[in-house]
């Protein structure tokens, strides 16, 4: 029968009040925790799609609406570009090393199509599952997450529809047909949500009507073009990504060049992404604020708690101290109370700020496009754990000294008189 | 001075006051091991003020008290306190068992204080020769006046102290349970061959001891 058993069987007694404690502790910590972890798993996925990409060229517009769309694939395109611009970009000799074009604008039941190369690929390190990548038009090599959710397999065709998201009277391209010749690994990447094809086969789609003859790049079997090398013509493309520069300079230099000479636009992910996170930070930081409120009110709530139970238990305490407790005993009974309140709310708010992030996880909608586990620790929870054990101590402060400083004798008397 | 084994507890020249009145005033006392007491006075002749000392409670003012080989004025509070624990055993008018705990584990704590652990048996014992085996795990809220006062007493003796102080025992009790409680207090400590003081203004009690202390 131990000190630490005696507080126990106090707080289990007492089990309205300790559960209102511990529920409005665990809330304040659960949303402290689901707040952590979905921070830092956006972040890390912001960052594992950003992928080394230094920057993104595209049509004049917000620079985060470039970034978003083309690296995430999350908002619509701020234009198109001239085939010939970023020709000439990519093939820059004194800047650019590797670039990447991409050309978007359509849709199967609400996943992107991609217009990109294999470079797309072998950036990622996308690696195949079953089937090949795409090399001649109209092929399409397809993301894990959009095999398992549209149930293409290898051999499947289907029509592409005008848009970016999935709408009842978009416009779908009924004349050409894409082919599924490749499923991707799963990633953990946006690539995940993607059918990568060929950028001919946007041109092809959407020039229905405005060609009569089939262009070169167009015959039937044909391997695909690579399009930052052939005669760029009228064709348009949605983004360029460079991938690798030629110097630290290119840096500096070339979004200046970009942005100052020409009619595109480069942005810089890194940079947009931190935006990005300064401008959630201020939500994350209010909700933040509310759940340290929510911890502040737990712990004066749990201070009412321990202090009304002191003033209702000091015969107990009396008792206690008759037994031979002493005054060092009675102290630490009451800190071990505030610590066990402490504990049971960090276990429910523990629990609920995992569970409630690993649900979300499995929420239609949201498994596909965040990843989202509860399923992790963050070391930053250690911090939140210490800090509540503070809250419990300085919460159980006043009572426990209040209880060494027990008159005894004079209790016991009145107690007797 | 060496009293061991012959006395046990000694009090010379002993008084206490609250605020300069004076509540208490105790030439000479002494209690051998085993001797069974009666402190007898009237309200706010001191009896309480008196146990609380020879238990280490209150802090001594004036004169000397002697257990065994000990003065207590020259005890720290610490130490008082863990010569309570393992050497008395305190008994009051009211149980005051504690509200959260079984009748057991109100028992298992007085061991824990006591540094008694482990000795779960000497508690069934006990409970056993007081008819409360049955009532073991009940809370104190679900026993009848009388088991929780047993069970009280059981607590005060199952770290088998040297020296049991109850404090009007018999106040609130009718004659037959009051006489009962007197008789069960004696037969236990008897038993353990601990001594007992017993500290009350009930004239009832007198007629069972030899030993009386009367306090003005």
């Amino acid at each position: 029968m131990s000190l630490l058993s005696l507080s126990y069987h106090y707080i289990r007694q007492n089990w309205l009040n300790t559960l209102l404690n511990t529920i409005l502790l665990g809330l304040g910590i659960g949303m402290i925790v689901f707040l952590i972890l979905v921070e830092v798993q956006i972040q890390e996925n912001f960052r594992r799609n950003i992928k080394g990409i230094k920057m993104v060229v595209g049509a004049k517009g917000s620079p985060l609406q470039l970034i978003l769309c083309n690296v995430y694939h999350l908002d619509n395109p701020t234009g198109n570009i001239s085939l010939a611009e970023a020709q000439a970009i990519a093939a820059n000799p004194r800047f650019v090393k590797k670039a990447i074009p991409l050309a978007l604008g359509d849709n199967y039941a609400g996943f992107r199509i991609v217009g990109t190369n294999a470079a797309f690929l072998a950036h990622y390190h996308l690696r195949l599952a079953r089937g090949k990548i795409f090399d001649r038009l109209m092929e399409v090599t397809i993301g894990a997450e959009v095999a398992r959710a549209t149930g293409l397999r290898l051999g499947d065709t289907f029509h592409s529809a005008h848009g970016l998201a999935e709408e009842a009277e978009a416009e779908s391209h009924e004349a050409h047909h894409f082919k599924v010749v490749g499923i991707l690994q799963k990633s953990g990447t946006v690539a995940d949500q993607l059918l990568l094809t060929g950028i001919p086969a946007f041109w092809l789609v959407h020039q229905e009507g405005q060609a009569a003859d089939t262009p070169p790049w167009a015959a039937a079997g044909k391997p695909l073009p690579d399009i930052l090398k052939m005669p760029p013509e009228n064709h348009q493309i949605t983004a360029l990504l460079i991938t690798e520069y030629r110097n630290p300079l290119a840096a500096i230099n070339l979004p200046r060049q970009i942005n100052q000479h020409t009619s595109l636009q480069a942005a810089l992910p890194a940079l947009e992404v931190n935006r990005i996170f300064e401008q959630l930070g201020v939500g994350t930081r209010v909700i933040g604020l509310l759940a340290y409120i929510l911890i502040g009110l737990a712990a004066l709530s749990t201070f009412i708690a321990l202090y009304n139970a002191l003033r209702a238990r000091h015969y107990d305490l009396a008792i206690l101290r008759s037994l031979g407790a002493t005054r060092g005993q009675l102290f630490g009974l009451m800190l071990l109370e505030g610590w066990l309140l402490a504990c049971l709310g960090l276990a429910l708010g523990l629990a609920t700020g995992h569970l409630t992030v690993e649900w979300i996880g499995h929420w239609e909608g949201f498994a596909d496009k965040l990843a989202l586990t509860g399923w992790r620790w963050e070391n930053t929870e250690y911090q939140l754990i210490i800090l509540i054990f503070g809250v419990g101590f300085l919460a159980a402060l006043l009572p426990a000294w209040q209880s060494y400083r027990l008159e005894v004798g004079k209790i016991l008397g009145k107690a007797n008189g | 001075m060496n009293l061991a084994y012959r006395i046990m507890l000694k009090i010379e020249k002993l008084s206490y006051q609250y605020q300069q009145t004076k509540v208490l005033q105790i030439d000479h006392w002494e209690v051998a091991p085993g001797q069974s007491w009666l402190v007898l006075g009237a309200s706010g002749s001191g009896k309480t003020t008196l146990l609380h000392l020879i238990a280490g409670i209150l802090k001594m003012q004036e004169g000397q008290l002697w257990w065994q080989n000990t003065d207590l004025a020259r005890l720290s509070e610490s130490a008082r306190d863990r010569l309570r624990a393992k050497s008395i055993g305190l008994v009051f008018q009211k149980p005051h068992l504690l509200p959260s705990l079984s009748v057991l584990k109100n028992l298992r704590l007085a061991q824990t204080l006591a540094r008694r652990k482990g000795k779960r048996q000497a508690c069934l014992d006990l409970l056993e020769k007081l008819g409360l085996s049955e009532k073991m795990h009940a809370l104190p809220h679900q026993l009848s006046q009388g088991q929780a006062q047993r069970a009280a007493i059981a607590r005060a003796l199952v770290h088998q102290p040297a020296l049991l102080l109850a404090d009007e025992p018999t106040a609130s009790l009718d004659d037959a349970n009051a006489e009962k409680v007197v008789h069960l207090l004696q037969d236990l400590s008897q038993a353990q061959g601990t001594s007992l003081v017993i500290a009350t203004h009930d004239q009832r009690v007198k007629t069972h001891f030899l030993n009386v202390l009367k306090l003005d």
